[in-house]
């Protein structure tokens, strides 16, 4: 059963020319984990936007449970879609569990308190996440890879089908890098059907069922890693000559060096 | 325990409040006054001072409040009510009043608060002017601008003023609580609840709003109409404000900032805690803007900035560092 499915999404931001999606189509579903690569300004975050209702498409049609996501009460919405933004900062010096709250605010009566309910579902989110050891520390002592993680259980807490992430490892070094993917592959195989939008076409390939190739806002390749990543494609998506080198059984892509002296050097 | 510290504080500085100013009182003058309405402390405690104390203590409360609203709409800890653009429009409301002989009761209080409404509803036209997104730096940009504006008008006609519509201009608009009354109670917590009762029931809207637009969306807030509300609320508490007591400024920043210190950012225990601790603050300033050049008053919006500018530079500062 698929939880959230892109027909034809094209997007236009007001005023822009260019169209920043191209009739790009994309299904969700429980279990499935796709990775949403390219190039800089290929469209992978504007992509994630308007699977998340963000952003009304010129064409084409985001259905979250066969309806339209534009539709759905912003409410309602959050409680079937956790999302996971590329930076976040805030003004305030917020405690882990407090951030962590924030995701059952769409499950509650508007004055209401958070109840035992709600505690339990933070409780294993944080578990989930394992920054359960950092609940009552201030978000601003916490390390790069710590808050990513408080961010995933924040997501975790509000108990979607869908999760999607965006960038969730720029920035993290390869142990980090390696722990939040991981996580995100349990998370997946545990049943909740994953999006993730990143830079690093290794792990993608490691980790995804599904990759879906992005640029210029089109979908340049769609289909498992090992057939998504070719070097003659990738080369010609980003301008550069690479090669692909396997591990654990899935292709891992290496940049070649350029042969000749940087034009200008002399 | 931390509320009940601040409750104890709020009384403290309500009875200082009572017992200070042109005729001071002491402990038993101020409960025989209390139990004695009609004598002569009671003439003092319960027609001048009590409506003083506690419009003070509305008044700090909300601009409290507003500016700890304001602060999470806008995503800046120093960000103020008065940023809104909406002292100079109350300003300049006040001043037109005082300027065509306007000398009913009520008649600059309303110019005040038809003024603060409309430079609010301009600095609102204006910065969200690209469709109905509302961007919270150029909200507070486009207040400075509106404020600068209606300065100018308001020196233009101070400039064409006599020398005693100049003072009471003058004096009205550095604020104070000299004028207050019963009535003036009344009406001010009357109208008050209303956006009160809306920020503090949209405690965790303000929450959501401080992380910013696309995680606030994604935790399921509709965060146009949630800003929208915001700024509503903030404006229409402000423009009531200055309206019954002239531009008292820092009241919004200090309380919000050093509440948030103690009890954290969370607005569903910030803000209440927030109002009674700017009510207190504010209670505070009166009392001393009544006794520090006795029998003559200060004008207690000149307190609030002496106290609030270095405070305010100190803790730029501190966030820069």
């Amino acid at each position: 059963m698929t939880a959230l499915v892109a027909r034809d999404v094209s997007v236009r931001y007001p005023g822009a020319g260019a169209l920043a999606v191209e009739g790009v189509s994309l299904a969700v579903v429980p279990g499935r984990l796709v990775a949403v690569v390219g190039p800089n300004g290929g469209g992978k975050t504007s992509l994630l936007r308007a699977l998340l209702g963000a952003i009304e498409p010129e064409r084409g049609q985001v259905l979250l449970e066969d309806r339209p996501i534009r539709t759905w009460p912003a409410r309602d919405r959050a409680r079937e879609i956790g999302f996971v933004a590329q930076r976040e900062e805030y003004p305030f010096a917020w405690r882990v569990a407090e951030v962590v709250g924030f995701g059952r605010y769409a499950r509650l009566p508007a004055l209401a308190a958070l109840g035992a309910a709600d505690h339990a579902a933070i409780d294993r989110a944080l578990e989930r996440a394992d920054v359960r050891a950092f609940r009552d520390r201030r978000i601003d002592t916490l390390s790069g890879g710590e808050w990513q993680r408080v961010r995933i259980a924040r997501a975790l807490a509000q108990e979607p089908k869908v999760l999607l992430l965006d960038e969730p490892t720029a920035a993290l070094d390869i142990g980090h890098e390696m722990e939040i993917f991981e996580l995100i592959r349990q998370l997946t195989d545990d049943g909740l059907a994953s999006v993730v939008v990143t830079h690093d076409l290794n792990l993608a390939a490691r980790f995804a069922d599904t990759m879906v190739l992005m640029a210029r806002g089109r979908t340049v390749a769609e289909g498992p890693p090992a057939t998504v990543l070719e070097p003659r494609r990738l080369s010609g998506v980003f301008g550069w000559p690479l090669e692909l080198a396997p591990i654990d059984g899935s292709p891992q892509v290496v940049a070649l060096r350029q042969p000749r002296a940087a034009p200008g050097g002399s | 325990m931390k509320f009940a510290a601040l409750a104890a504080g709020a009384v403290a500085a309500m009875i200082l409040g009572l017992a200070v100013g042109a005729t001071a009182l002491t402990p038993a003058d101020l409960l025989a006054g209390l139990l004695d309405p009609g004598g002569r402390a009671g003439i003092i405690v319960w027609d001048l001072r009590l409506p003083r104390v506690l419009l003070a203590f509305l008044v700090g409360g909300s601009l409290g409040v507003s500016g700890a609203a304001l602060q999470a709409l806008v995503r800046n800890p120093l960000a103020e009510p008065y940023l809104l653009g909406i002292s100079g429009g109350a300003g300049l409301g006040a001043v037109a009043a005082i300027a065509l002989g306007l000398t009913g009761l009520a008649a600059i209080p309303l110019a005040a608060f038809a003024g603060a409404v409309a430079s609010a509803a301009v600095v609102y036209g204006v910065a969200a002017v690209q469709g109905s997104r509302l961007e919270p730096r150029v909200l507070v940009l486009v207040g400075v601008v509106v404020a600068a504006f209606c300065g100018a008008i308001t020196t233009a006609l101070l400039t064409m003023s006599e020398a005693a519509q100049l003072r009471n201009a003058f004096l009205w608009l550095m604020g104070g609580f000299g004028a207050a009354s019963w009535p003036a109670v009344a009406v001010f917590s009357g109208y008050a609840v209303l956006p009160l009762g809306a920020l503090l029931g949209g405690a965790r809207a303000l929450d959501l709003l401080s992380l910013g637009d696309e995680p606030a969306h994604a935790l399921g807030l509709e965060t146009e109409s949630a800003k929208r509300l915001v700024f509503v609320a903030t404006a229409l508490l402000t423009a009531a404000s200055v309206a019954v007591s002239g531009m008292i400024g820092f009241v919004g920043l200090v309380a919000p900032h050093a509440i948030r210190g103690w009890l954290g950012p969370l607005h569903r225990r910030l803000l209440p805690a927030v109002f009674v601790a700017s009510g207190s603050l504010l209670m505070l300033a009166d009392a001393l803007a009544r006794t520090v050049m006795r029998p003559a008053e200060l004008p207690i919006g000149a307190i609030t900035a002496l106290i609030g500018v270095p405070l305010f530079a100190f803790l730029v500062r501190r966030s820069l560092a």
